[in-house]
């Protein structure tokens, strides 16, 4: 009984200065540059970088395709859906605290279908009924709120994000409701799925993947803008729908294309 | 196919009306530019498909997918783009060898990832006028993938309808080919010379 109470006031104060992290993301927003880069720790980054790579080439890379090469297909993809549905109920939460009704119904909806018609999540069945994922996360909700992107951030282990993402990464861990309802082992398990899942990922994009980090001149500004770019996109897309802020994409070449 | 009986068809009602009413004009021909860009990219895309569904070796897939490049896209625009402020310095003699440099640099680049295409397809859905330029909306559907978003650009500017830029899930190939261009003129010093000898086997 005690046991419990003080894990779970652990987890609470764990919450606490996660929310606060997130509260104070608001006094460093930071000024970005012409062309939508804003990179002050880009010294760091760059050696953060270097070693994210080192440890790609060593050991991210080679098991991912052990894991390839090993695994079946079909198991591949019931590790992907469980790894999805146990995302599910964080991505609610969000949903909700993004004021997004129509995507908190349909992931509410995914979950339980899933959990029921597949076999407790084995089978993503909500997919092949037409609820799709829906994934997002607490750096969406931030910007849900208002919260400026903030300075790029390279993360050891985890690669590109922002500030603004690398505070909604650290609230989603803590306050995931998974570890809150599931035992210990359980969680436990469930985190190693998720790490497998991010393995599967990593050999299903390889190519995309090898192409920016060892084929480009720069492999530090290329995943830069990569990321930056499909993040903004993505929230773009999911906020207004409109496939609006495209314009921001637009570069014209037939106008002095090089003006500095 | 039923994209070209389109166009005729529109094309023929276009000139009937613009002999009927000329203040019409402007209007029909901004529209007929949408319609021209679809129509550019429905071609490109038969052509893509076209290639990686042909059976060829890598190689010869490669060649097609150069002349199909060449053909609608704008190229010089594009290398010069990705050049960036080295393209105002250049000589003549240099930014021709420079584009065609380009050119096999980037249908080698982008070539190289057709296998991931192949048993997939892209769907154009939409097209629409956006300041000085055509935007087309297209849906790539890949084996085993979630279905994505590519978006063409495209420009009459250089007297034909040509593409310029693509982008992809909100990735810009301007934007990074800017990049990529700019990191290895970098690591060369800014010897443009040098870069352009150095892409025929990039």
């Amino acid at each position: 009984m005690c046991q419990m109470k003080s894990s779970s006031a652990a987890r609470l104060t764990r919450v606490a200065a996660a929310v606060l992290a997130a509260g104070l993301l608001g006094a460093c927003a930071g000024t970005t540059a012409p062309d939508g880069i804003n990179d002050p720790f880009e010294n760091t980054n760059r050696s953060i970088h270097a070693f994210n790579r080192g440890l790609d080439r060593s050991v991210v890379g080679p098991a991912s395709k052990g894991f390839g090469a090993v695994v079946p297909e079909p198991a591949k993809r019931v590790i992907g859906n469980f790894a999805n549905m146990l995302d599910l109920p964080g991505d609610i939460v969000n949903n909700i605290l993004q004021l997004n009704i129509d995507d908190a119904a349909t992931n509410a909806l995914r979950l339980g279908v899933n959990l029921t018609m597949g076999v407790g999540g084995i089978f993503d069945a909500a997919t092949a009924l037409g609820l799709p994922s829906q994934s997002t996360d607490f750096g969406e909700t931030l910007h849900v709120w208002g919260v400026g992107e903030g300075p790029y951030l390279e993360i050891p282990f985890a690669g590109p994000s922002t500030v603004r993402d690398a505070a909604g990464t650290l609230v989603d861990l803590a306050t995931n409701p998974v570890t809150f309802v599931v035992p210990e082992r359980e969680a436990f398990a469930a985190n190693a799925l998720k790490l497998l899942s991010r393995l599967r990922d990593r050999d299903r994009f390889a190519a995309t993947v090898e192409s920016i980090l060892y084929d480009s001149a720069d492999s530090y500004a290329q995943a830069r803008l990569i990321f930056l770019q499909n993040r903004r996109f993505q929230l773009g897309q999911t906020d207004a729908a409109t496939g609006a802020g495209t314009e921001t994409d637009f570069i014209d070449p037939y106008e002095d294309p090089y003006a500095e | 196919m039923p994209n070209d009986t389109h166009l005729t068809r529109r094309g023929l009602a276009l000139a009937l009306a613009s002999g009927l009413a000329l203040a019409g004009l402007p209007r029909m021909a901004a529209a007929l530019t949408v319609d021209q860009a679809r129509s550019l990219v429905d071609k490109t895309v038969a052509d893509i498909n076209a290639i990686i569904n042909s059976g060829k070796s890598e190689s010869a897939m490669l060649g097609d997918f150069e002349k199909l490049f060449s053909r609608y896209a704008d190229v010089p625009t594009i290398a010069r783009s990705a050049l960036g402020p080295t393209a105002r310095e250049a000589s003549k003699a240099q930014l021709s060898g420079f584009t065609k440099a380009f050119q096999g640099y980037i249908s080698r680049k982008y070539g190289r990832r057709f296998r991931e295409f192949v048993g997939g397809r892209i769907e154009v859905s939409d097209a629409r006028e956006v300041k000085s330029y055509v935007e087309v909306i297209s849906t790539a559907f890949l084996q085993g993938e979630s279905p994505f978003e590519v978006r063409w650009h495209v420009s009459d500017k250089s007297g034909k309808s040509l593409f310029f830029n693509i982008i992809i899930e909100g990735v810009n190939m301007l934007a990074s080919e800017r990049t990529e261009i700019g990191a290895l003129l970098d690591q060369r010093g800014g010897d443009l010379d040098q870069l352009i000898a150095d892409l025929k086997s990039l």
